[in-house]
């Protein structure tokens, strides 16, 4: 139905469904890119190396019905799986940030300071 | 040979050496963590299913064991929990604080 567009809106929606975690939950990881991408790019890097690998050897492989058929690194990479490994970590993180707000600030120190005070 | 199969199993062992062993954040005593992956395995069965149904991506069946969950090998398990452990393993332990 969505086409060459397919993977790219999934991704897209990826993004906006877990934006109110940032937003209204307050998770607070754009909020701290510093740290944020100290997490998120070693992570894009040795999953996608992984992802490169995989498709160089036949274990996977993308429709072309399905994707915009940008490629990437000598034609191998997807456009998408660039994307894919830079928001489902991100995701990922909002989730924990998220649960981490309802449940409690990380180490078990209780709720921690407003979120407005946080230095990071 | 089963290449993905051995690939994922390698890597939810090298992540969970990396969090146990290396950086040592204390996220496997954390249930906070075990939630967090809990709701990402349930989002995670749905855009594997909506990438592998169609299929967006296609698994070569000589590849994998065979056991598929939502269209996805049973192998994307263990891609998305290395992904999802090392992640946040990163993200405890680049949050820290000094002792």
């Amino acid at each position: 139905m969505l086409g060459r567009a397919t993977y790219l809106v999934l991704m897209a929606a990826c993004v906006l469904v877990t934006l109110p975690l940032e937003l209204v939950l307050r998770a607070r990881v754009y909020a701290r890119p510093r740290r944020w991408l100290a997490s998120l790019l070693p992570v894009s890097l040795v999953f996608g190396v992984w992802d490169y690998l995989a498709i160089r050897r036949g274990h996977w492989s993308y429709s072309p019905r399905f994707t915009s058929g940008v490629r990437l690194l000598g034609g191998v990479l997807p456009l998408e799986e660039v994307v894919f490994f830079l928001v489902v970590p991100t995701c990922a993180i909002l989730t924990y940030q998220a649960v981490c707000r309802l449940l409690g600030a990380p180490g078990g120190r209780g709720p921690g300071p407003p979120a407005g005070r946080r230095r990071r | 040979m089963r290449e993905y199969t051995l690939a994922a199993a390698a890597g939810v062992v090298l992540a969970v050496v990396l969090e146990a062993v290396v950086l040592r954040t204390g996220m496997f005593g954390d249930r906070r963590y075990w939630l967090a992956l809990a709701v990402v395995g349930c989002f995670q069965l749905l855009v594997n299913g909506v990438l592998t149904c169609p299929p967006v991506v296609a698994y070569d069946p000589r590849r994998i064991l065979g056991p598929r969950l939502a269209c996805a090998p049973v192998e994307d398990l263990g891609f998305g929990f290395a992904m999802v452990t090392v992640t946040l393993s990163l993200w405890r332990w680049t949050g820290r604080r000094p002792r």
